[in-house]
């Protein structure tokens, strides 16, 4: 039995659209110089993807970099990878100014799917949908808490939120996928 | 007396029957009635009582403008008074109830206000219930509070749900309309996503029913087309049921969908409350017709022309088989027309215009109807409802002509555009002389975030009131796409702008005229206060309650304005109007409140550990948003008990706190040990690595606001422990320093507060306990206090820091949150040989009183420096610099005279009120008693066996051994002695071993 | 309730989104100056009715710094720009005197 749990141990919900926590994923908060070329290099070592451009995410085989401010990465890869990660980055980026953080339990990971997938959020996010982007990674907030979200597959989301505040989060997205009150 | 008629009624399903009760008595409508036309279909005229003489109320108005018809819906869970019976639909089984009466709506007591109505004239609360003034208290105000009020307040808890939905538009239509649909129809074929929303269910607005043309086609056949074409548009969204409630900044639109009230129980929220961000707005609101002032205006049967033909053509209901018109215009006579295709009798017209031809008068005095020009109604006649109507000539003071006996009055002074989203956001208004109205002055409009205007009134709503005129005014405001849609209308001659009737009056009639149904306000109550010297039509509004009931005025505001203005012998325009306030009709609370309630009220924050504390008996205390462990009851156990217990457990054996909610900052860069200096009082720069060091952060006053132990992990990195509930404000505080004010230096921060458990392990048997989990040398020896080790216990990837808030030997052992319910579990089955137990908040706040420690909320509360709990040792004099230094040199912060910090024990060993005062000699200048201290923290400390406190106190550390006085509850006083405030081995032996 | 457009992200933020921080291109007093001068920088802040130069946080976005312009009676958004500006942007400035000619500078 592995002594790693996730906040809510996986617990899903199923409504107009089916929500679920995502169990554990190895998250990284990377700050630098985004345009410097070690930089580069070192997402590419870490998760083999190109360094994503303001407010997307790039995503690899079962990693991810995504851009959350001008000097901020969000580095994905699966839970058990995370400490080899920092690591690498770490090795990658030695002699340059950064932080590297491993934030994977600091965080929850939710997946929203179904075709109104983005009414689930709609009722949560001050986000205009129209608007985002092939690859867009918004952060906002749901409700009282700051999450980030894009789409992870045509039909699907994924939502990040503090660990902390998941019950509160799942709370949140199984009241707004209930049956019934789908807006269109 | 009113009846359904035999056919018609557009809106209505025969077919589907539906059951109701009022007040108990058990109704029939159908689908697609509203209740008041279901309650009017049944004959059931007197609907309430008014809110200050109990006057006998029945419907006056057919949609969202009704006064009267208010009524308490439903039961229990889904009970909510004050419900508008010309807006609310029939569903089968509703349950409502009348207001505001007593005994009985038929037979109500406070009738005898009614009686007394001169004696309760405007401005009457104000005159009469001056003095005296313990009177006001004890006598008026419960009398008032339970004869006024509409409505019983739900007793049940809601049992519906509620929800937001974020939305954004090119433009935003308001009012579906034929302006709404005409100007959607533009700005869809333009592209523009556009979202069309209209209050009632039913698309078309009152064209259907004023017998309007479009494009050679009944309106209803144009309306149906272009609902159907719009729906095929992708870029634009119909919503029916959708209230626009307010327009706020930079084009926020609050709409308020009624999702479910049709529908209750049915799974569906009941209401949803649409935020959208409208990058254009269009009102395509419409008018609301004006009552006119006669004396009895107010009896039952009285009602506005245009709600009675809505009754008779939309839900076939008829308001009397005798209606008398009253106008000062041509619409009204649509309404006669109306009547007499259904079968109904219209005695005859009074129009107060002394001339009157036209198609539409001509087209009912063909029908044979007398027409009265030049005349008016001298008084209705009737109690709880119409009997006939007096008439007399309109320039005349009201000798009486005629009685005409009838069971209706359909009245008309003409209309008022609804400008009500056009003003709220600052759009102004200009007087249209002509069609005595105020209208949208299209040259200042409320502007947006780019200076251009953001609303454009259309239609109706903008004083385009002929049909053709609105549909060509919604179509160019939209951008002229497409045809222009032709509406025909029958011509209308001017109305004539006429305020009371007759127009010379005496003070018997003006006082039986009714402005504010809902109100009583009456004609003479505005002129009494224009007499009385109120001048501003704010004040009149407050002073008279005029407009101040739940429609706010939507019938009686214009009128009232104009009775004014005629008092004060001034323009209609030089008074004004009142300010035009969200929401537009009452909006639910359960609908502001959107998802926030039960588990989602607000945000729980948990750590890992939350689910073990859950099931063994946590007594939980909220800290900001987080619930962490009072204390842990055991059955059979008190608080006071359990926390005793902690205390000594982890004095004499070990206990173990979850103090994962303590904030973790990683501060990293070249500069950070320079940024840390600047933050934090003493030096961190000087820190070395491997070792923790206790620091202290003030703001730019000098004040106190956070603390907590720095360790210094690396040649660049440090991170830093702030409090429980400031983990966010103060990495946000470090963020601000470093992006507006340090932008050069190097350093990069990232609150990690959650990646980690932590737990603290404290007591005699904390090292035992680790040294049994294994794997890393916790030996005094190896490691001393104040450093920190990184390692495997237990197996598990942990940090662990030799740090005392307990003044035991501790270890605070973070290991990753996803691995802290399982490590908190392994410590507890490892410590069980050696008296293993959490401890809770209590108890740590306890131990750390005992041994002086202080606590940011407790000894600090934001005008408290660190110089005033004698920390001075923690304040760097090398340090040229640091945040809170310059404050801290001004005068008073370096006076003598501040309060400082002290140990206090009671005399007789009991505990001291939390936040008493100590007295000094002499009172300040009102008179109350001189202070010269406060108890900041104040326990019973089970180790001591006595009460202890912490306080701050004027010289205290010069005054050890004095004797100082705490008054406290009826009296009494709590001697207390000033003493050191560590209470508990002074010399650190127990933690340094 | 105001959008403002995030300059570092592009994000165009409500105000729900965002932390206000108060008056923008504050100058700090520390230790060594008059107390007229730190008064100055601790508690005298403008007040106008008109063109404003605010402080705000995308504390729900990318969470950085950044300063807008604004009047504060219209509403009216002038501009927004990064936090590490000593002054508003020359641009912003032109911009501001258009539209508002009686305007007297952001000092």
């Amino acid at each position: 039995m592995s002594k790693a749990v996730s906040a809510l141990g996986g617990v899903s919900h199923k409504g107009f659209a089916d929500v679920a926590e995502a169990g554990l994923k190895g998250m990284i908060t990377l700050r630098g110089d985004l345009s410097s070329a070690k930089m580069k290099k070192a997402v590419k070592a870490a998760t083999g993807c190109a360094m994503p451009a303001p407010r997307r995410i790039v995503m690899g085989d079962g990693k991810a970099a995504a851009w959350m401010s001008p000097d901020e990465l969000l580095i994905l890869v699966p839970h058990e990878a995370a400490l080899e990660a920092v690591a690498t980055l770490q090795k990658a980026l030695e002699g340059e100014h950064h932080l590297v953080a491993d934030v994977s339990d600091a965080r929850a990971i939710f997946t929203i799917k179904g075709p109104k997938a983005d009414q689930v959020l709609m009722k949560l996010c001050p986000v205009d949908f129209a608007d985002l982007a092939e690859g867009e990674i918004r952060r906002t907030r749901a409700a009282q808490v700051a999450a980030a979200f894009w789409r992870s597959g045509p039909e699907e989301f994924t939502l990040v939120s503090f660990r902390s505040v998941a019950g509160y989060v799942m709370g949140l997205l199984e009241t707004s996928a209930r049956a019934g009150s789908e807006v269109f | 007396m009113s009846t359904r008629l035999s056919k018609g009624g557009r809106l209505i399903d025969r077919t589907k029957p539906l059951g109701f009760s009022f007040n108990g008595r058990k109704m029939k409508g159908f689908q697609g009635d509203t209740l008041a036309s279901a309650l009017l279909g049944q004959d059931q005229m007197l609907v309430g009582r008014s809110f200050k003489y109990h006057r006998p109320r029945g419907v006056v108005a057919s949609g969202a403008e009704e006064p009267n018809g208010l009524v308490g819906l439903g039961t229990g869970g889904r009970f909510e008074p004050n419900q508008r019976l010309t807006t609310t639909e029939l569903f089968d089984g509703a349950s409502t109830t009348s207001q505001n009466h007593w005994p009985s709506l038929e037979f109500d007591v406070g009738v005898v206000n009614n009686s007394f109505a001169r004696f309760l004239p405007g401005g009457f609360y104000y005159k009469t219930f001056m003095y005296p003034r313990a009177a006001w208290k004890h006598v008026f105000e419960p009398v008032i509070r339970r004869s006024a009020g509409l409505g019983a307040a739900p007793t049940a808890r809601d049992e519906d749900r509620y929800e937001y939905a974020y939305a954004f538009a090119d433009v935003v239509i308001v009012g579906g309309g034929i302006a709404g649909l005409t100007a959607a129809l533009s700005a869809g074929r333009k592209g523009q996503r556009v979202m069309l929303i209209e209050q009632t269910a039913h698309w078309g607005g009152r064209a259907p029913v004023d017998g309007v043309e479009i494009d050679g086609k009944p309106a209803e056949d144009w309306i149906r087309n272009a609902v159907e074409a719009l729906g095929k548009m992708e870029n634009v969204t119909l919503r029916l049921r959708t209230m626009a409630s307010g327009l706020y900044d930079h084009g926020y639109l609050l709409a308020y969908e009624r999702i479910a009230d049709h529908t209750p129980g049915d799974g569906r929220p009941r209401h949803r409350l649409w935020r959208i961000r409208a990058g254009h707005v269009m009102t395509a609101t419409g008018a609301i017709e004006r009552p006119l002032s006669f004396a009895g205006n107010d009896i039952p049967g009285v009602m506005l022309a245009s709600a009675v033909r809505d009754y008779v053509v939309n839900w076939a209901v008829s308001p009397g088989d005798r209606t008398v018109i009253v106008t000062n215009n041509d619409d009204a006579y649509r309404t006669a027309l109306a009547l007499l295709e259904a079968g109904l009798i219209v005695p005859a017209v009074i129009d107060a215009r002394p001339e009157v031809k036209g198609a539409l008068p001509d087209a009912v005095r063909a029908r044979g109807v007398r027409v009265l020009t030049g005349h008016g109604v001298a008084k209705v006649k009737g109690g709880k409802r119409v009997t006939g109507v007096t008439t007399c000539v309109q320039a005349g003071q009201g000798a009486e002509l005629e009685t005409i006996p009838c069971d209706a009055v359909a009245m008309s002074g003409g209309w008022s555009p609804v400008v009500h989203l056009w003003s709220h956001c600052g759009g102004k208004l200009t007087w249209d002389e002509a069609q005595g109205m105020f209208r949208p002055d299209p040259t200042r409009p409320a502007t947006g975030a780019d200076g251009a205007a953001m609303v454009t009134a259309i239609g109706a709503a903008n004083g385009m009131l002929r049909a053709a005129d609105a549909v060509a005014d919604a179509h160019l405001a939209a951008g002229s796409e497409g045809d222009l849609p032709k509406a025909i209308s029958a011509e209308e001659a001017p109305m004539l702008p006429i305020w009371i009737m007759p127009q010379g009056a005496g003070p018997e009639l003006r006082a039986k005229m009714w402005l504010d149904y809902q109100n009583d306000v009456k004609v003479s109550d505005v002129q009494l206060a224009a007499r009385e010297g109120y001048e501003s039509v704010e004040h009149t509004k407050r002073y008279t309650t005029l407009g101040m009931a739940t429609d706010q005025g939507k019938l009686s505001n214009i009128n009232g304005l104009a009775v004014l203005s005629d008092a004060l012998s001034q323009a209609i325009p030089q008074t004004g109007t009142t300010t035009f306030r969200p929401p537009y009709t009452p909006i639910s609370m359960g609908a502001i409140a959107g998802e926030a309630r039960g588990e989602i009220f607000q945000p729980l924050r948990k750590t890992p550990m939350h689910g073990w504390h859950e099931t063994h008996g946590a007594h939980w205390e909220p800290v900001g948003q987080w619930r962490r462990p009072y204390c842990f009851l055991r059955t059979g156990e008190g608080i006071h008990d359990a926390v005793n217990r902690e205390i000594r457990t982890a004095r004499n054996a070990v206990g173990l706190l979850d103090a994962s909610t303590l904030g973790k900052i990683i501060v990293k860069g070249p500069d950070a040990g320079r940024f840390l200096d600047m933050l934090y009082t003493n030096m961190m720069s000087t820190l070395p690595v491997g070792k923790c060091r206790y620091g202290l952060m003030c703001n730019e006053n000098g004040f106190l606001s956070d603390d907590g132990v720095v360790a210094r992990l690396n040649d660049d990195t440090w991170l830093c422990h702030t409090t429980t509930g400031g983990a966010e404000r103060i990495h946000g505080w470090m963020e601000d320093w470093l992006q507006c004010e340090w932008w050069d230096w190097k350093v990069y921060t990232a609150n990690v507060t959650e990646e980690y458990a932590q737990v603290a392990v404290a007591g005699p048997n904390a090292r035992k306990l680790l040294e049994k989990l294994g794997g890393m040398d916790v030996s005094k020896e190896a490691f001393p206090a104040m450093e920190w080790r990184e390692g495997t216990l237990g197996g598990f990837r942990a940090r662990i820091y030799r740090i005392s808030f307990s003044g035991e030997l501790s270890y605070e052992v973070a290991v990753p949150a996803s691995e802290g319910r399982a490590f908190w579990e392994a410590l507890l089955a490892a410590g069980e040989e050696f008296g293993v137990s959490p401890y809770g908040t209590e108890a740590m706040h306890i131990m750390r009183a005992e041994k002086g420690f202080i606590m940011i909320g407790d000894e600090t509360d934001g005008t408290v420096i660190p110089q005033d709990l004698n920390l001075q040792w923690a304040i760097s004099k090398k340090k040229a610099d640091y945040l809170g230094k310059r404050a801290q040199e001004r005068s008073y912060m370096a006076s003598p005279d501040r309060w400082k910090l002290v140990g206090l024990e009671t005399l007789d060993g009991g505990v001291i009120p939390d936040g008493a005062y100590a007295v000094a000699d002499g009172v300040n200048a009102n008179g109350q008693r001189n202070t010269q201290g406060r108890v900041t923290s104040t326990y019973f400390s089970p180790t001591l066996g006595k009460g202890i406190a912490m306080g701050l106190v004027r010289h205290g550390p010069e005054r050890m051994g004095e004797v100082i006085d705490f008054p406290v509850d009826n009296g009494r006083i709590v001697k207390a002695r000033i003493v050191d405030p560590v209470f508990y081995d002074k010399d650190g032996e127990k933690q340094n071993v | 309730m105001l959008t403002l457009e995030c300059p570092y992200c592009g994000v165009k933020a409500e105000e729900t989104e965002l932390a206000a921080g108060g008056e923008a291109h504050l100058k700090r007093y520390g230790p060594g100056s008059s107390d007229a001068e730190f008064d100055g920088y601790m508690f005298s802040r403008k007040n106008p009715k008109g063109v404003h130069f605010e402080r705000w946080r995308h504390a729900y976005g990318c969470g950085k710094w950044f300063l807008a312009a604004r009047d504060t009676a219209t509403l009216e958004v002038f501009g927004t720009y990064p936090a590490q500006s000593k002054e508003p942007p020359p641009e912003l400035q032109a911009k501001i005197k258009a539209k508002r000619p009686n305007w007297e500078g952001y000092k």
